[in-house]
């Protein structure tokens, strides 16, 4: 019961707080509503028993890349795309045909309960107690089978900072000082 | 406890708004956003499925596509904030520098 209650709560934030995101003209009210689903998707995670994955959520998306978001919003100047939110209507077959596709895979979804099994409409997942110490299962399998990814990750986020401090770094200036 | 298919609507629902927001928005910033939403429609199915089987592997994939985010993120604003020193915009009708 507190667990339904628990998942309609974050569900309905996450949900309202994307359209939100999608349909608000200021981008700095984007960022603040996307923030919120960042933050009900953390909840989600939790209510998954991923305790780690729900701090580096909140620790990695809404404390390091909503803020560097949010310094980008306000080092460009704003009040040029406060323009009105247009629908054309390129953008609306684009959006007929996702809606189609979104049918399409609910559909899938659901009927998968006819799948031998309960399929997808399963209610009894695995315990809890099974997955207990998860930031201690989740390290074992990161740095055991999952290492060379790690290492690969670890390079991909320095070349990642160096092409952003070089992609951002003010040429002209640069060279009227050399 | 919830049904695996009431995570994978929450996931579907998150996942076409962000497609939506990619596809409508004239803001490249906003349509940064919208990645970032669908990229956390896909964790939400990763550890749903990792919590099924019991296995650990979906929130390690998850990790990654963090660290993937962050990545993206950091690059795709570097490059906004170049091409608005150059053209003064960021709106994505106005870039075109590669159209012929």
């Amino acid at each position: 019961m507190l667990d339904s209650i628990l998942f309609y709560f974050f569900a309905g934030i996450a949900v309202i707080g994307a359209a939100l995101v999608v349909t608000s003209r200021n981008a700095i009210h984007s960022a603040v509503f996307l923030i919120t689903t960042l933050l009900a998707t953390a909840g989600i995670f939790l209510q998954l028993r991923a305790e780690f994955l729900f701090i580096a959520q909140i620790i990695l998306y809404v404390g390091g890349i909503m803020v560097l978001f949010i310094f980008v919003i306000m080092l460009v100047r704003l009040d040029v795309p406060l323009h009105r939110l247009r629908f054309r209507m390129k953008s609306l077959v684009v959006i007929a045909v996702i809606a189609v596709l979104g049918a399409e895979a609910g559909a899938i979804i659901y009927l998968a309960r006819k799948l031998p099994g309960q399929g997808l409409f399963i209610q009894n997942m695995a315990p809890p107690d099974k997955l207990a110490p998860n930031s201690e299962k989740l390290a074992e399998s990161l740095f055991s089978g999952y290492l060379l990814p790690f290492e690969i990750a670890s390079v991909l986020l320095l070349v990642a900072m160096v092409g952003a401090v070089v992609m951002a770094k003010n040429k002209k200036r640069t060279e009227e000082e050399s | 406890m919830m049904s695996p298919a009431h995570y994978l609507f929450l996931s579907l629902a998150l996942f076409l708004i962000g497609c939506v927001g990619v596809v409508t928005r004239r803001n490249v910033i906003v349509v940064l956003m919208s990645i970032e939403l669908i990229l956390n429609a896909v964790n939400i199915n990763l550890v749903l499925f990792s919590r099924i089987f019991g296995d650990v592997a979906g929130q390690v994939f998850a990790l990654f596509i963090i660290a993937d985010a962050a990545a993206e993120a950091a690059v795709g604003l570097g490059i906004i904030i170049a091409f608005f020193r150059n053209r003064e915009t960021v709106l994505a009708d106005e870039m075109d520098l590669l159209k012929w």
